[in-house]
């Protein structure tokens, strides 16, 4: 039987096995993952995004619990940073999901994001797609959480959520990174802490008060013809990822944000957004590699030395080596 | 294909709450280039075999420093073969006196690495190994 074969039938040592040949870029997993595809499009992805230490885990570890209530079988990508001095990284976010194991619904899968900025691995759209395929009925993503990465899990899940906290001016750094623009759901956890009160109201203003974020592609709020808006409101929610207090509304919250999704037809326009980001971005490493792979080492270090010498600045020596890449690879056709 | 990062599952086993050599342990694996999985304390032999299978692991590490490690190490490598994983070494640190180190072994622990053992001695170990696995 083949992995993928395996894979379906419910094989985890199967499943392990490919997940690791998508993070290495194996030559086996095109193939693999194109078996798969297929049997890919149920699964709800869901982004779990915010500041390290905010409570992430903590809350995946109760929303994975309640959705197996429900029936539903989850499967977790955890996102921790690689080291930025070598290829080595710590992955400490099963700690905190100590809850969900024993239960064969569950699958969780530490990732490391190996040099990726943004919050994920370059290979957590690959690993989601895979354990969409292995039918897990919800992907939980978790990221890394820090800058920007709120906006890049939006272009991969169907529903984000956007965790703050109180203290340690969490909330101030969430409103100027941007991420509470790409919330669907936005939760202000650790609401057993002093200070959640002043959080909560912060939130309330910045964000519910407002509710149609700034126009993107992504968040371009789907209106039928008949004219009835059917805008989503971003819930803003409270929890104690903690003890699980608040978890049910947020599951709520996360029912009624795919039955928007689907009546709405957004749920096509997110499908299509993660699939453009998870093609264009194969394009632009593949691209790159066999660039690199195909320019002549000697020419390429020659420019470096060039550049370097201030005979030529980098933006010519760029354009030069593309153009006559390009002249060559027309040359090889005649 | 390239050269990728070996992947470690370093978790304390039994009910002792004592992280710090399991933490320090991570963070010089991390250093030698390696993805540690952490999983805490307090870990169940049930647990570190069902991690060991969803991280798809080169190499299982445990702390143990309760005492019990002549019924949990073996209840574990139990756990290792139901999940088929018995092909994955494990290495043990921790409080193991002597005459209960060939007890371990005969369970097949790959290695037992005492209180006073150099990290950087431990890293070098695991590194090997994996090393000799993956040549088999
Ligand atoms: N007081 C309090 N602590 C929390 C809450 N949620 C998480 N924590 C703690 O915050 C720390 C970081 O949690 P974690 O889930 O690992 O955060 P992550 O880095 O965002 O994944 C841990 O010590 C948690 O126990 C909460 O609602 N209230
Ligand atoms: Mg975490």
């Amino acid at each position: 039987m083949s992995l993928a074969k395996k894979i379906i039938s419910g094989d985890r040592r199967a499943l392990a096995r490919v997940l690791t040949l998508v993070e290495n870029g194996d030559a086996h997993s095109k193939d693999i993952l194109a078996e798969l595809h297929p049997y890919g499009g149920k699964a709800h992805f869901v982004g779990v995004t915010g500041a390290p230490g905010v409570g992430k885990s903590s809350l995946v570890n109760f929303l994975a619990q309640s959705l197996r209530v429900l029936g539903d079988t989850v499967g977790v990508l955890a996102v921790d940073p690689s080291s930025p001095f070598g290829s080595g990284a710590i992955l400490g976010d099963r700690v905190r999901m100590a809850d969900l194991t024993g239960d064969d619904g569950i699958y969780i899968r530490s990732m490391a994001s190996r040099g990726a900025v943004g919050g994920l691995a370059y290979a957590t759209g690959a690993a989601a797609d895979v354990l969409d395929a292995a039918g897990f009925n919800y992907v939980i993503i978790e990221t890394v959480g820090v800058g920007q990465s709120g906006v890049e899990i939006s272009n991969h899940v169907h529903t984000t959520i956007v965790l703050v906290a109180s203290g340690a001016g969490d909330d101030v750094q969430a409103i100027k990174s941007g991420i509470l623009e790409t919330a669907d759901i936005l939760v202000v956890n650790k609401a057993d802490l002093p200070g959640a009160e002043h959080v909560l109201a912060d939130m309330r203003s910045n964000v519910v008060m407002n509710p149609s974020p700034a126009p993107s592609d992504h968040h371009a709020k789907s209106k039928q013809f008949d004219g009835s808006d059917l805008a989503w409101r971003v819930p803003l929610l409270s929890t104690v990822a903690r003890s699980g207090d608040g978890v049910d509304l947020l599951i709520k919250s996360l029912l009624q944000h795919w039955e928007y999704l689907e009546n709405s037809a957004e749920i096509d326009n997110r499908r299509r957004t993660r699939i453009r980001a998870i093609l264009e971005s194969l394009l632009r490493n593949r691209l790159y590699t066999r660039f690199m792979e195909d320019i002549s080492r000697k020419q390429f270090d020659a420019l470096l030395e060039s550049i370097v010498l201030r005979d030529i600045d980098p933006y010519s020596a760029a354009a030069r080596l593309i153009e006559e890449k390009y002249k060559a690879s027309c040359l090889d056709k005649a | 294909m390239g050269k990728h990062p070996i992947r470690v599952l370093i978790a304390k086993l039994g009910l002792d709450g004592h992280d710090r050599g399991a933490k320090i342990i991570a963070r010089s694996l991390r250093d030698a280039g390696m993805e540690v999985v952490y999983t805490g304390l307090r870990q169940t032999p049930a647990m570190i075999a069902e991690a060991a299978l969803h991280e798809d692991v080169n190499v299982v590490g445990i702390s143990i420093l309760s005492g019990a490690h002549n019924t949990l190490l073996p209840t574990l490598m139990d756990k290792l073969r139901e999940q088929n994983l018995a092909h994955i070494p494990v290495i043990v640190g921790g409080i193991v006196p002597d005459c209960d180190v060939n007890t371990l072994m005969d369970a097949g622990v790959s290695a037992v690495f005492g209180p006073g053992t150099l990290t950087s001695d431990i890293v070098t170990s695991i590194a090997n190994v994996i090393e000799s696995d993956l040549q088999d």
